[in-house]
């Protein structure tokens, strides 16, 4: 069953991809990941540029309000081919960071917070005795991984992904997004595929990057649904007479959607006594569970139907025991939220020093980019189809011939991405950091103006 | 004493008069040394109380009848125009004592947030809004054409959350980092990210202002204490603050036991007789799966530090499981090192303490977590058959199945060690490595059949008599400097006071550069 599903999946692929992938078998670079590759890929590829861009927040411009030192208490860290870990790594422009990646071709680049000073000069500071080397501004960030997922998906297990399991990433993806636009206001964020088996999500917006740890984890609790550890019977508990409007939303929007019309079908979540019983599992009334139950067994037919139409019975029966009252009801949406709702890596949020890979990285095990993911059709995302080293430089090969731009990436599959990272996320952002530093020195300079009067 | 009313006068404001300090500055009083040290204690009973009942899991309303409760027990006094000054002082006493670590600093910060929370909570509205106009909060209510527009998603919150929905309700927005709580338990609705609170949540607003004061109060109190305070007191006040500050952590779990060193090959015996079941079930569930997720490691591998396994041990024990589940090459590249960060060897050098009780009964597990207080985390079901199989018998394991319904983990887990010791545990569980020490002490006692009167128990742990006796004899011997000093120094020190302000003065300087430091860091 599951190789059907596999080959299905290509097939939408080549015919997405039919003109690339002929292309590709012309100039075929052999499969894989390896330092040369990815030094063909740092040496041509890598946009070193925008990625300073984004993350000097405008202040590399000319305006007297820039920090100069910005971009340099940045903290990166580089994981290299033999696995030494180089941590508090810092650059003071784009041609240092290209340098220094070009020349130590890390496999994986961390991207840390901007702390109070210079990361690779800490100890100087802490001889002074107060620790005054500490995190100052952080990206709000979020690490999504689909082997958190493992007891409500059946298709896949650990690192794997397949096109079946890949919804429950979109839906993370739609839930959370809404919420921190709708909700909290921001309006910054990239969504990056982790190159593997998740998402990384990055809130740039100023007041994002300066919350505290607490204000941090707030944004977290108020996502978390998930209560109890492998050892409570329920992973999700919906308690109150009353839904939060952020979970109506979600449900209404995305979830009951998705676990009806998607996940039912695709992870056959009825399809057997063992998958229907860790359902009925979660409905604390006995007369219910075996009734339904007793319904099941006697119809062992396993036709694709038999998900939906057991999804039905159940609902119709929880809605239609009056006299149970609401928590019966409460019931079919904790069966939904626990099979669809996003679950966080709650710790990677909370903390300012997290370290989180960096956008256009190259997965060591894949071998694919970690590409941006736009949330406005997050929906039409296909991890298999994320360009591949290999086949980049296939492309790169070919592109000789087109010779396009300065920009080598531009003929390549992977320019679709850098421009929707320039486009659609970097352009607005740096505008509205232009705007932030320019009120925030015309303030500086007015409190200035006053103080001397004064 | 006639200082008092002096302080007053910045708590009342349009004539509203309260009895709650917001201890913005340090007081120009005098107190005599032995007032100094027993409010102090008083107060640290307060504390110590309403960290008990956070452990227990008690509900905001049991919460607020025990915060009120223990104030009014312990926070008396004959004279009832020194109440308020009790209060100042003892707060500004503690505050020397709890500023000198991260740890003790958090600690002061939660305990004193609350009872600042629930005092709060306890006054008059006209009072609450005299305390929001002291703390400078510049929210305007919302205007009623802006509360029309979210009239129904107010009503959804207020029905979440268990309140009646009332139509003629104030409601505040402010911007949602100011109420992480609310925003935490989503007890309020945002939007654009504003959240609107309503008047009886105001509570939230202001204890963040409370408790960021505090926080960066406490930080330069640390610095002033290292800097001059200690060197300045080192005769007189700091032999009292240090012997105050241990007087609550108790015993260092940090370090094992003297002369405890435990072995590998006696882990899975060990683990079986003294382990506490939050520890028990990790080891169990690492032995079995060979892997634990972040909080199952920090929790296990910590307690076993403090159990006294040597780093070494420590390493060999976690790469034998790991390496069969990811390899022992993945083990050295991804997780040797969390090992060795948490006995100190790597990032920040810190030796990190075990958990208490109250850490892990607050922790929040996830899924595929095995970490947290089985007493709390646990099903029923679960707790059941983990207890069985740990050889408690029927009759003790419904009293302590009774103890979780009632949401006394700690209890519970005390019940659980006497059935499964036969002995008695007065003191309670704290701490699981306590646990673990009270448990080898009796099995010791047991295997060299020595006949041991009563199991002695920490009885009052934070208060023990240890540490009562090293109070006692810095007195004396600070009653004997006292004597030796000169005239002047004896004038200062007559009728056996402290001069405040003179640690005080400290605070005001501390207000100021915090002022200072607030407008350069703009």
């Amino acid at each position: 069953m599951r190789r059907e599903e596999v080959e299905n999946g290509r097939d939408d692929m080549l015919i997405d991809g039919d003109e690339n992938e002929q292309r590709r078998i012309e100039n075929a670079v052999p499969d894989g990941f390896n330092a040369d590759y990815l030094k063909a890929y740092y040496g041509k590829v890598f946009p070193y540029v925008d990625m300073f861009k984004w993350l000097s927040y405008g202040n590399d411009g000319k305006h007297p309000g820039c920090d100069h030192s910005y971009f340099g208490r940045r903290e990166f860290s580089f994981t290299l081919d033999n696995d030494i870990y180089l941590r508090f790594q810092s650059f003071n422009s784009a041609s240092e960071l290209e340098n220094a990646i070009k020349e130590k071709c890390p496999f994986k680049i961390d991207i840390g917070p901007v702390y109070s000073v210079d990361p690779a000069k800490r100890h100087a500071y802490s001889l002074g005795g107060d620790n005054i080397f500490t995190p100052v501004e952080r990206e709000l960030v979020f690490d999504i991984d689909i082997s958190d997922y493992d007891d409500v998906r059946y298709c896949c297990s650990g690192a794997d992904v397949c096109l079946e399991c890949w919804p429950l990433m979109t839906i993370a993806i739609k839930v959370i997004d809404t919420s921190l636009r709708d909700d909290f206001g921001f309006s910054h964020i990239l969504w990056v595929y982790s190159g593997r088996r998740g998402v990384h999500c990055w809130v740039c917006d100023g007041k994002a990057r300066r919350l505290n740890n607490e204000q941090r984890a707030a944004i977290v609790d108020y996502f978390r649904v998930y209560k109890g550890n492998e050892n409570s019977s329920k992973k999700v508990s919906l308690v109150g007479p009353a839904l939060h409007p952020f979970l109506v939303r979600s449900y209404n929007e995305v979830l009951k959607d998705y676990f009806e019309n998607r996940l039912l079908l695709s992870q056959k979540l009825f399809l057997n006594e063992e998958r229907f019983e860790k359902i009925l599992e979660m409905i604390p009334d006995e007369s219910v569970t075996s009734e339904l139950r007793g319904k099941w067994l006697s119809n062992k037919r396993s036709k694709e139907e038999i998900n939906v139409a057991r999804w039905d019975q159940l609902k119709h029966l929880l809605q239609s025991s009056k006299q149970k009252g609401q928590g019966l009801r409460r019931c079919i949406e904790e069966i939904v939220f626990s099979f669809t709702y996003p679950r966080l890596d709650m710790e990677v949020s909370k903390h300012m020093n997290h370290l989180l890979k960096a956008p256009f990285c190259v997965h060591p095990k894949t071998g694919r980019v970690c590409v941006p993911i736009n949330p406005k059709n997050c929906e039409e995302f296909d991890p298999s189809a994320v360009p591949t080293l290999s086949q980049l430089l296939g492309e790169l090969n070919t592109g000789g011939f087109r010779g396009e731009g300065d920009n080598e990436w531009e003929g390549t599959s992977l320019g679709g991405c850098v421009r929707y990272f320039r486009e659609s996320f970097l352009q607005s952002l740096l505008k509205s950091c232009k705007e932030e530093i320019e009120t925030s020195y015309n303030a500086k300079v007015q409190q200035s103006r006053n103080s001397i009067s004064w | 004493m006639e200082a008092v009313r002096s302080q007053r006068k910045s708590s009342v404001s349009n004539g509203v008069v309260t009895t709650l300090p917001l201890y913005r500055s340090a007081p120009l009083l005098e107190v005599r040394l032995e007032d100094f040290e027993l409010y102090a204690i008083d107060r640290l009973r307060v504390l110590k109380g309403i960290s008990d009942g956070l452990s227990r899991g008690k509900k905001p309303d049991e919460m607020e009848k025990l915060v009120l409760d223990l104030w009014k027990t312990n926070m008396r006094h004959q004279h009832s125009s020194e109440v308020v000054n009790k209060d100042i002082i003892s707060h500004f006493v503690l505050r020397l004592v709890y500023c000198r670590t991260e740890e003790l600093r958090r600690w002061f910060l939660s305990m004193e947030t609350t009872l600042f929370r629930y005092r709060f909570r306890d006054e008059a509205p006209e009072v609450q809004r005299a305390l929001m106009a002291e703390f400078d909060l510049p929210y305007k209510s919302v205007s009623n054409a802006e509360y029309e527009s979210v009239k129904d998603k107010l009503n959804q919150v207020a029905r979440a959350i268990g309140q009646s929905t009332t139509t003629d309700a104030i409601f505040y927005k402010v911007p949602f980092e100011e109420v992480p709580e609310l925003v935490a338990g989503r007890r309020v609705f945002i939007q654009k990210g504003n959240a609107y609170i309503a008047m009886n949540q105001v509570v939230s607003l202001v204890i963040t202002q409370f408790r960021s004061h505090l926080s960066k109060a406490l930080v330069l109190t640390n610095r002033k204490w290292t800097s001059m305070i200690r060197e300045q007191e080192k005769d007189r006040l700091a032999p009292i603050i240090e012997a105050l500050s241990t007087s609550y952590l108790g015993p260092d779990y940090s370090q094992p036991r003297e002369h405890a060193e435990i072995s590998l090959k006696d882990i899975d015996q060990i683990a079986k007789s003294s382990f506490p079941l939050c520890m028990r079930h990790l080891f169990e569930k690492l032995r079995e799966d060979h892997h634990l997720k972040h909080g199952g490691r920090m929790q296990l591998g910590l307690f076993l530090k403090g159990v006294g396994l040597k780093l070494d041990d420590a390493l060999a024990f976690w790469r034998a499981e790991f390496s069969r589940k990811v390899g022992a090459e993945r083990f050295d590249k991804e997780y040797a090192y969390g090992i060795r960060h948490n006995y100190g060897k790597e990032g920040k050098r810190t030796d990190y303490t075990p958990y208490s009780c109250q850490k892990i009964i607050s922790s929040a597990p996830g899924v595929g977590d095995h970490h947290g207080c089985p007493y709390r985390h646990f099903s029923e079901e679960n707790l059941r058959a983990a207890l069985t199989r740990m050889g408690v018998g029927n009759r003790p394991l419904e009293d302590v199945i009774d103890k979780v319904r009632n949401r006394h983990y700690q209890l519970a887990c005390t019940l659980t060690f006497e059935a499964v010791h036969g002995s008695s545990c007065d003191a309670g569980v704290n701490h699981p490595n306590q646990y673990y020490n009270d448990s080898q002490r009796i099995l010791e006692s047991q295997t060299t059949k020595e006949v041991l009167g009563v199991s002695r128990g920490y009885g009052d742990w934070w208060w023990n008599e240890e540490v009562q006796g090293k109070v006692k004899a810095n007195k004396a011997a600070y009653v004997k400097l006292v004597e030796s000093k000169d005239e002047e120094e004896k004038r200062t020190n007559r009728e056996g006071r402290v001069r405040v302000e003179e640690v005080e003065e400290a605070m005001h300087r501390m207000n100021r550069e915090e002022r200072s430091g607030q407008t350069k860091s703009r």
